[in-house]
């Protein structure tokens, strides 16, 4: 496994184009996406890293389809009133992370204006 | 002119009062002239109406009587009443009258008014006198009209019938018949309604309110409701296809996407990995919250004991079963306590005592509720677990017999509440509580029993339900249970078969046996259910095992057998299961329809462990398949080698049984030792006790506690082991009763209320409450008794390995010492020989000094003597 440390700060931001000695192009960004959502799910605990659209329909999953959609459906919603609730309170803020902590595990839902990133983890041994 | 009001004297108070004027032409013409026909005796005068009027019309407007023409006209009398006025009260000479009853009241005035004047000069101290009233002659005011009006009088004359009859037609009896009105004529009289139209009324007005208002409009619609019913929807969730989820992974924007999101995502997995925040440390430290009850009082208390007091022989108790589903009942096989030849020898006096299983109850110490009948001593039973009214029990002679006691499952149930009542009486003393208990134990006979030939040849040491989730067939494989019920048993006996029987009928193979049926057929007493009447006298078993000991014709003596099979035992975990069976039992009682599962085409399940363990007479613990394959030689049918083998206990093992906790551990007890053993691991037990003072004679799980088990001893005492406390001994002993505890079963009724009921050798049962700290399992007991039963495995594979190791160790040091040896064995002849020389002059040199030390030998020189020294 990796180190990890914490510096207190988040890291840099990889740059978006690995230049590769041998694929073109094309195949690139495809296999970047792999290999980050096989990152993620090899941390330890977690259950299921799924990626989701913007309508709130499934585009990546390790899940079965059924709890899939279900999850997708429900943090979709979810997460726009999170949204709309921070920006009522304040216009110039908008919502970064959101994470649901339940009896049995955690869920992260990470979004953006396009699509959805929602990871559940076991936290407990 | 003619309009005139007439001017009366209503303002005087006389209305009826009309003032005239008379000339004197008016006064010749009707009499009336002053001081000739009008005096003052006599001031009025009659006048005809008819005078009047045509004095009115002869001279019109002229005549006096002008002004009140119309009072003329409307005078009711014939006669008007002129009066002369002399004094000129009215105003004018003369006044006419124009009603009836003035002229009334003033030819007769009433006497009061003046008589009042002339009586108010009177003193009022004068008596009253009284006058008696005088009849007059009654005057008519038309009242007689009115009473005619109201009167009732016949308009018809009344007539009379007379109807006779025949006296003896009065009182006869009457037939009644019916008749149809429509056939006979004239049988009914018919009164139809008819429109009539003088009952029909047009309306030709209408009463109606108006109001102005602003305009408003109403509109209104209709929905046609038929009848409701229930609308669902049926949706599925959006979703994209392979290549558009192909095409919008290589997207940029997704990229992007993750590799921000990836960042934020990763430092909160990392942050759950590093510590947990939301635990709450107070929490986990603290053990359990209030106990319930004392926590040093650990020894089970004595709750209540039940001996049959009616038998004539000494009895033991051979098996002991709580009733699944009723409280504070528990049932017990009594079997009489005689050795083998002591059977054979009285077997003339043991025909007439019948055998029995015994149903007491909590409420009644004395009576037993029910006595289920059995042709001979059983040495163990089981209720069913799909329905507790059906008890199997395995014979001594190696019958298998079954009762059904759905009859009588009200009468056992409703026990508590009679038995409460009792309690509650003032205690009697015991000649008197026998007559006055009217209830009789009920002696119920068997249902079935299995036949006699077919089935096991020597005691039935164990008998089982399976499971109702699969059911095998005749080869062993396993199919699974639609039925629901548990429809099969297995039974071992000591002719070293395990044999698997069949509830439901078997279809007849031959037509033979239906022949042989009749012959055979018994009267059957009415009142035992047919239940099992396929059964009886023809049970053959589905499949039998012989446990053989391969090449030798002695075969292994099965004692007890342990299936992998759900939790039955274990209460609790079966509610939900039984809630949803009873449901479907409530229709119809599926044991009394058993035929109807059979056509059914089953599934076979795949993965199913078909092995169990067998306990042995000599004290092997037998790990085995009940599935038979085909022997490639013979092609007969054969029951397959057992998988592994071991001899651990010294004696008869009688208990073999899994823990309600963890489905791959079983306790075995036998002999002087313990043992406990987990599935898959074939090289020993986990667990094996040291030999005992005394010897074991019955053991048990405990149902609550993962680690504890009770194992009784022959001389009464209970051990209680708990495996987090102490593996070497048993954490306490405690003494129960004075002989061999036979059997150990322990229950639970709440998570407050556990007992345990022992039975021991001179047929009496114990029931004992076990404390708090024994039923109640500690926080982590169950990960901590996992963790050991862990451990003892890595310790058995650890001992294994060690045993190759040192196997090894072993070989090389005998290598190496086989090696030495023949370094050794080289040396040369003449090394030897010259060796041998002189060990032999070193002797004699030794021969020598020892002699002159003794002084044997006399020393001649006295330089040998220097020498010597």
């Amino acid at each position: 496994m990796n180190e990890w440390t914490n510096t207190g700060r988040e890291p840099d931001p990889l740059p978006s184009f690995l230049p590769g000695p041998t694929a073109p192009g094309l195949g690139e960004p495809q296999a970047e996406v792999e290999e980050t959502l096989k990152r993620i799910q090899s941390h330890k605990g977690v259950i299921g890293t799924m990626v989701v659209n913007a309508e709130g329909i499934p585009i990546r999953t390790t899940l079965d389809n059924s709890t899939t959609v279900q999850y997708a459906g429900l943090l979709h919603h979810l997460t726009m009133k999170a949204k709309s609730t921070v920006r009522d309170i304040d216009p110039q803020n908008d919502l970064t992370f959101l994470r649901i902590r339940s009896k049995k595990h955690e869920i992260m839902v990470a979004p953006d204006k396009e699509y959805l990133l929602i990871v559940i983890q076991n936290p407990c041994e | 002119s003619e309009d005139m009001e007439p001017v009366n004297m209503e303002s005087m108070g006389h209305p009826e009062i009309y003032p005239l004027v008379l000339t004197t032409k008016t006064q010749e013409i009707f009499n009336c002239r002053i001081d000739e026909d009008v005096t003052d005796e006599q001031p009025y005068k009659l006048i005809n109406k008819e005078d009047i009027f045509e004095d009115l019309r002869n001279r019109a407007a002229v005549s006096d009587f002008h002004p009140v023409k119309k009072i003329v006209q409307e005078y009711p009398g014939n006669e008007l009443l002129l009066v002369y006025d002399k004094d000129f009260k009215y105003g004018l000479n003369f006044y006419l009258i124009g009603t009836e009853e003035g002229k009334e009241n003033y030819l007769n005035p009433p006497e009061v008014p003046e008589e009042q004047e002339e009586y108010k000069e009177h003193i009022p101290e004068d008596v009253y006198i009284y006058k008696p009233p005088v009849s007059k002659p009654w005057v008519s005011l038309g009242s007689e009209k009115e009473i005619e009006e109201e009167s009732v009088t016949e308009s018809t004359k009344q007539i009379t019938y007379m109807i006779s009859r025949k006296r003896s037609e009065f009182g006869a009896p009457i037939k009644f018949s019916d008749q149809n009105a429509s056939s006979v004529k004239d049988a009914y009289i018919e009164c139809t309604a008819y429109p009539d139209k003088n009952f029909t009324l047009k309306q030709l007005e209408k009463d109606v309110g108006m109001q102005v208002i602003p305009q408003i409009k109403d509109i209104s619609t209709q929905t046609k409701w038929t009848y409701p019913k229930n609308a669902t929807t049926q949706y599925y969730p959006r979703e994209f296809s392979e290549e558009e989820k192909e095409t919008l992974k290589q997207s940029k924007p997704l990229v992007d996407f993750l590799n921000n999101a990836s960042i934020s995502v990763e430092i909160a997995l990392q942050q759950n990995e590093i510590m947990n925040t939301f635990i709450d440390d107070w929490k986990y430290l603290a053990e359990e919250e209030g106990t319930f009850g004392d926590k040093t009082d650990t020894y089970l208390k004595e709750y209540q004991s039940f001996t049959d007091l009616h038998s004539p022989t000494e009895k033991m108790i051979t098996c002991v079963s709580w009733h699944p589903t009723i409280y504070g009942l528990i049932a017990v096989s009594v079997a009489v306590r005689l050795s083998f030849e002591d059977r054979v020898h009285f077997s003339g006096k043991l025909l007439l005592q019948p055998s029995l299983i015994l149903f007491w109850s909590f409420s009644d110490p004395i009576h037993p509720q029910l006595m289920l009948e059995s042709p001979d001593d059983i040495f163990c039973f089981k209720f069913c677990p799909s329905d507790p009214n059906i008890i199997a029990g395995g014979c001594i002679n190696g019958q298998i017999v079954m009762w059904d006691i759905t009859a009588h499952a009200d009468r056992i149930e409703n026990i508590k509440a009679g038995g409460s009542r009792s309690k509650r009486a003032t205690l009697k003393p015991m000649f008197l509580l026998e007559p006055e208990s009217n209830k009789e134990a009920m002696y119920i006979r068997h249902c079935a029993v299995s036949s006699i030939e077919n089935g096991h040849k020597k005691v039935i040491t164990d008998i089982h339900w399976l499971s109702d989730t699969f059911e095998i067939n005749r080869m062993g494989s396993v199919f699974e249970n639609r039925s629901g019920i548990c429809c099969q048993l297995v039974t071992c006996s000591a002719d070293c078969t395990i044999c698997f029987w069949d509830i439901r009928p078997q279809k007849p193979l031959t037509p033979q046996t239906t022949e042989k049926k009749k012959e055979e057929s018994i009267e059957i007493p009415f009142d035992v259910p047919s239940t099992f009447l396929h059964l009886d006298l023809s049970w053959k078993p589905l499949t039998k095992v012989r446990l053989s000991k391969g090449e030798t014709s002695l075969d292994h003596c099965p004692t007890k057998i342990s299936l992998n099979e759900d939790h039955l035992l274990c209460k609790t975990q079966d509610k939900m299961l039984a809630q949803s069976k009873t449901e479907k039992a409530e229709e119809m009682n599926p044991y009394h329809n058993l035929e109807s599962g059979m056509a059914n085409l089953l599934k076979p399940i795949d993965d199913f462990c078909t092995k169990f363990f067998v306990g042995t007479e000599e004290g092997e613990v037998i790990y085995t398949d009940w599935k038979m394959e085909k022997d490639p030689e013979t092609g007969r049918l054969m029951s397959k080698k057992p998988v592994s083998h071991h001899t651990i206990h010294d004696g008869t093992v009688h208990t073999i049984q899994r823990s309600p906790f963890y489905n791959d551990i079983i306790l075995t007890v036998g002999g002087w030792n313990v043992a406990i053993w987990k599935e898959g691991v074939m090289t020993g037990p986990l667990l094996h006790s040291c030999c005992a003072p005394k010897r074991y004679t019955s053991g048990h799980w405990s149902l609550t506690r993962p680690g504890v088990f009770y194992i009784g001893r022959e001389d009464g005492y209970i051990d209680i082991w708990d495996l987090l406390e102490k593996t070497h001994e048993p954490a306490q002993s405690q003494n129960i009763c004075i002989t061999m505890i036979t059997y150990i079963k322990p229950w639970i009724f709440s998570s407050k209320q556990q007992f345990i009921a022992t039975a021991d050798y001179y047929g009496t049962l114990h029931i004992l409450e076990i404390p708090w700290t024994l039923s109640r399992p500690s926080t982590n007991e169950m990960a901590s008794v996992n963790h050991y039963f862990e451990r003892e495995v890595k310790h058995l594979e650890y001992v294994e390995q060690r045993k190759k190791i040192r196997e090894q160790e072993k070989k090389e040091m005998e290598l190496e010492m086989a090696k030495k040896k023949v370094k050794t064995y080289q040396k040369s002849k003449e090394q030897m020989q010259a060796e041998l020389k002189m060990d032999y002059e070193s002797y004699l040199e030794l021969e020598k000094t020892v002699l002159i030390n003794l002084g044997l030998i006399k020393v001649t020189e006295k330089g040998s003597y220097m020498e010597v020294m």
